[in-house]
């Protein structure tokens, strides 16, 4: 029995000193000359362009579906006037970085690791290896970096489809004109909303991008090890984001944010 | 197999390796220089000891080939010339240099030199046959100018007879198309020693015998020492100067085709059935 014990507190040890070693060499790579910009961009091309409409679906849908769920409940005590502030408020500050960090999760780090893990189990990343490339700097700086720059973005993005999505739902029972649905919105946010919330969004990033190339890039031999991969990169990935979003609470808090 | 009877074979294996010399050394016109020697190589995966005692030498300009049966550590002893894997114990220098001792700058400058052709190609499936061949020009030899990338990878996929793939995609190729852009690839950096981990494996007779006879050429154009890991014998008969076979993470005899071919050994002539 303890040996068992002593086996899986071993293997989370080096599961955990494997993980420092990669972003070690994460960062090391990221300053190394020759930066890979060609696949840089073409990695902020499909991790950010290919996710706008799946990431603008669901802001203005969440946007329209927090403001109809909140408006009866507002109505009765006569405070619907709120409604764009308080919409503002929450989306900017935690519900788009969040959810759409927990959609990126599912699209973009399961993806890295299918990817990744597909090349490791084809040998291509072994192939870079030997020829004497960099498959570090060519497949997991570009990839990390891409979803650092582009999640938070998205998640910009996010912010104003969903205060477009609260406007619509405001204006199926009522009407009320665009300025002053988004003055009032936007005269609620301070900058103190949004900075904290960017910063939190690049740490998704950070965590979404590592977390897919880290899986891909260590997978095991065979094709099982790819489904592997992509399932275990989402969940690590949605668990660091859960984990993050508590710490960046806690901060902004603690800082009068 | 018992002790004494393993004894003898080994015994056998290294008055056989005098003989390979010699026939290395003809083949490559008396030259006697190693390019690569391991010694007591050994590599265990857990429990499991893959590699138990590997000594092997390869000289300049010969093609040595390496049989055995799966799961007998051929692969693995090609992985860790290239410093893919590490030994556990033993010594295994390329080029006079131990692997093991080498910065990372050093060993990715050794890798420079050796070409290794894996067993599926290993072709990056994003990127057209054209990329495939570039990228290694790009990074390694760090060539800018879009003439001479042209110029380099036309004139290889002309050597490995393929030149009209050049704008086609990995998926777009059979396996023996992949395995000839595979291996332009890896001549692209005009390597010194080539590893092929089987080369052959998948192919039809016809296509297999023309990969083999690619090798040959590879060998008689460019002077390129290799060590070929196959199952295929009549890849072994074209492509060898030397047969090592490798059983159960040894290695249990060496020298000519024909020597091993006509060997009273079970275990030996059963590889050449």
């Amino acid at each position: 029995m303890d040996q068992e014990y002593t086996a899986s507190y071993k293997k989370i040890l080096v599961e955990a000193g494997n993980q420092v070693n990669f972003m070690g060499s994460f960062f090391r790579n990221i300053f190394r000359m020759n930066f890979e910009w060609n696949e840089f961009v073409r990695q902020c091309y499909m991790i950010g362009y290919k996710s706008f409409p799946i990431i603008g679906i669901t802001g203005f849908i969440v946007g329209f579906v927090m403001t109809l769920q909140s408006l009866p409940t507002m109505k009765e005590f006569g405070a619907e006037s709120y409604i764009p502030k308080m919409v503002a408020i929450s989306l900017i500050r935690e519900i788009c970085p969040v959810i759409i960090a927990l959609i990126c999760a599912g699209k973009i780090s399961s993806g890295i690791g299918a990817e990744l893990g597909s090349m490791k189990v084809s040998e291509q990343i072994e192939a870079m290896d030997v020829s004497g490339a960099n498959p570090i700097q060519y497949l997991v700086v570009t990839r990390v970096l891409a979803c650092i720059f582009m999640v938070p973005l998205l998640t910009l993005m996010a912010d104003t489809l969903g205060l477009a999505g609260s406007f619509v739902a405001v204006n199926v029972s009522s009407d009320v004109s665009g300025i002053l649905f988004f003055h009032k919105a936007f005269n609620s946010v301070e900058f103190g909303d949004l900075l904290p919330a960017v910063i939190k969004t690049v740490f998704f990033g950070l965590a979404i991008g590592f977390v897919g190339c880290y899986k891909g890039y260590n997978s095991d031999r065979g094709t099982e090890s790819v489904g592997i991969a992509a399932n275990s990169a989402v969940v690590s990935a949605s668990l660091w984001i859960i984990v993050i979003d508590g710490i960046a609470v806690q901060l902004t808090n603690a800082l009068g944010y | 197999m018992d002790q004494q009877e393993k004894e003898t074979k080994q015994s056998e294996a290294t008055e056989q390796a005098g003989t390979a010399e010699q026939t290395a050394t003809t083949a490559q016109g008396g030259s006697k220089e190693v390019v690569i020697k391991i010694e007591h190589l050994s590599k265990s995966f857990g429990d499991n000891e893959v590699l138990k005692d590997i000594t092997l030498d390869l000289y300049k300009g010969e093609n040595l080939v390496v049989l055995g049966k799966s799961g007998t550590g051929k692969s693995v002893t090609i992985k860790c010339v290239v410093g893919l894997l590490e030994q556990d114990k033993g010594s295994l220098k390329v080029f006079d240099q131990e692997v093991l001792d080498l910065s990372e700058q050093e060993l990715k400058e050794l890798r420079i030199r050796i070409g290794f052709l894996f067993q599926s190609g290993a072709l990056y499936d994003s990127m057209t046959v054209r990329e495939n061949l570039e990228f290694p020009l790009r990074r390694v030899l760090k060539i800018k100018d879009t003439e001479e990338m042209t110029k380099r990878v036309e004139e290889i996929l002309e050597g490995v007879g393929l030149p009209d793939a050049i704008d086609k995609m990995p998926s777009e190729l059979s396996g023996g198309m992949r395995k000839r852009i595979g291996l332009a690839r890896t001549m692209i950096l005009k390597p010194e020693i080539m590893l092929y981990d089987e080369p052959t494996t998948g192919l039809d007779p016809i296509t297999s015998k023309e990969i083999s006879e690619l090798i040959l050429s590879m060998q008689k154009n460019y002077g390129i020492s290799s060590i070929i890991i196959t199952h295929d014998i009549a890849c072994a008969k074209i492509v060898a100067n030397r047969v090592l076979v490798m059983s159960e993470g040894e290695v249990i005899a060496e020298g000519t085709f024909d020597e091993l071919e006509g060997s009273d050994d079970e275990l030996i002539s059963s590889f050449f059935k």
